[in-house]
């Protein structure tokens, strides 16, 4: 057997597999739209999941398929989504920005602990604890789960240990609504300006023992508002946002601030007869 | 000639010298796309497949050079025809299920340089089998490889909601694993034959 046998059976042989993969792949051939590499490229690569599809790659298959529009993804620029419309020759579909809101106000100033909690700094582990060491049972607990798991640095944790969003930073990707164990964050369109920052379902002044800009469910709100524009539910205010009433009068006597007006910035406008709180330090543990 | 009859082959391919928890071949897929229950199915699925193709492509080739007497192209073309049947696979299941394909990601490709399946041809060489024998012998080899892929994968989803120590979670409880498993496989030894 020489050296050129071994080549002809070697050859021979490759040549016929090259034979049927070549027949295979015109066979099983899969098109491909080459714009979706293209799109994929355009977009942000955070794979965040706020248009509603599992990563960037599956958003920009729609959005080649036409199934959805580039307005959909918050994280993108203008200029991003306007070059993905030009790109693809489609409608902008601009979305009304949306952020995450915080429906607690309880920071260590105003609310206290019913018990020391020193376990693994997270809300989920203490959370898992009887609800936490917190007075209210529905309130923020304060360990930053949310700022941890932003993938935009949206959040942190202020002084008196609650979170505050970055209006500008935040992308509505949802992260932190599904991180927080007391369920207190949601995704608001930005021009949802009454805000009730406050989840505590108990009914009267009671609470207040607890944290001092709680919602008493007084209904006071619900009152002065302009037509249904405020419902009380499970003794917490319900603002009906499709009434579309630009006004700031239900907050203006919550005898705890409750109930806010949210500036551009996302900053807190309490009303002229809530408590005014001005201590800068924590409250002390509860009464004894 | 070989005279041991088929359940014997299936079984000692399949459970007593396991490809992967005795014999310690294709290690990578067994770590690396044992994540989900459902990806590991279809990953054994496709490597069993393969197993059986190239098996079979090995036999026909053993044959023809053993008549022309040049036993030395064994390796080389053996590689060559695996190489192949992974390509084929892995146009096939582009076509049918870009999903599967976008999940098995690198790991189908490497099914290629996968040793379990060079293995499986070279095993049945060495032992002789004829070509009933050596598909036998190769579907038992891929069902082995498809139950060790199932039973570490189905321990690791489990394992995802256990509360381990924050050290050896990841790779280190996936090896953790691969350990006892094969421990457990190494009760089968000496039922079959070597």
């Amino acid at each position: 057997m020489s050296v050129l046998g071994a080549i002809a059976v070697l050859g021979g042989l490759t040549f016929l597999l090259a034979i049927i993969l070549i027949i295979a792949n015109k066979k099983l051939y899969v098109y491909e739209d080459p714009r979706i590499d293209t799109v994929e490229d355009m977009l942000p690569h955070a794979n965040c999941g706020a248009c509603g599809y599992p990563g960037c790659r599956p958003f920009a298959e729609a959005l080649v398929l036409q199934k959805s529009l580039p307005g959909k993804c918050s994280v993108s620029s203008d200029d991003g989504r306007k070059a993905i419309a030009e790109f693809l020759g489609v409608a902008l579909g601009a979305e009304e920005k949306q952020v995450a809101r915080l429906a607690c106000a309880g920071g260590t100033n105003v609310a206290i602990n019913r018990a020391r909690y020193n376990g693994i700094q997270s809300c989920q582990a203490a959370a898992l604890i009887s609800g936490g060491g917190k007075g209210c049972f529905w309130g923020c607990l304060g360990h930053g789960d949310c700022e941890v798991v932003c993938d935009f640095d949206a959040i942190t944790m202020d002084e008196h240990g609650l979170p505050v969003v970055d209006v500008d930073k935040c992308t509505a990707c949802g992260d932190c609504v599904e991180a927080c164990p007391k369920d207190l964050f949601s995704l608001q369109p930005i021009s949802h300006r009454l805000w009730v920052a406050c989840k505590n379902l108990e009914h009267g002044n009671a609470i207040l023992e607890d944290c001092q800009v709680a919602c008493t469910a007084c209904g006071k709100c619900a009152m002065d508002a302009p037509g249904e524009l405020i419902a009380m539910k499970h003794n917490l205010p319900v603002v009906n946002y499709a009434e579309n009433h630009n006004t700031q009068i239900p907050i203006q006597r919550c005898p705890t601030g409750a109930i806010v007006w949210l500036d551009d910035n996302g900053v807190a406008i309490k009303g002229k007869e809530s408590a005014p709180i001005i201590r800068k330090g924590s409250r002390s543990m509860g009464s004894s | 000639m070989n005279t041991e009859s088929l359940g014997t082959i299936f079984l000692n391919a399949a459970l007593v010298n396991n490809f992967v928890l005795a014999y310690f071949l294709g290690i990578c897929p067994f770590l690396g796309v044992s994540g989900a229950v459902k990806t590991a199915s279809k990953m054994g699925m496709a490597v069993m497949f393969v197993m059986v193709i190239s098996s079979m492509c090995a036999f026909g080739i053993h044959t023809f050079l053993a008549a022309i007497n040049a036993p030395y192209l064994q390796l080389i073309s053996y590689i060559v025809v695996i190489a192949s049947t992974v390509q084929l696979v892995e146009m096939f299941i582009k076509k049918m299920s870009p999903s599967l394909f976008r999940s098995l990601g690198i790991f189908l490709p490497l099914i290629t340089t996968n040793c379990a399946i060079l293995g499986v041809a070279l095993f049945q060489t060495n032992k002789g089998y004829g070509f009933i024998e050596s598909v036998v012998y190769a579907l038992g080899a891929g069902a082995g490889f498809t139950l060790a892929l199932l039973l570490i994968a189905g321990l690791r989803e489990q394992l995802n909601f256990a509360d381990v120590p924050q050290i050896s979670k990841g790779t280190a409880l996936t090896l953790f694993i691969a350990g006892i498993l094969s421990l457990c496989f190494m009760g089968f030894a000496g039922l079959g034959a070597q």
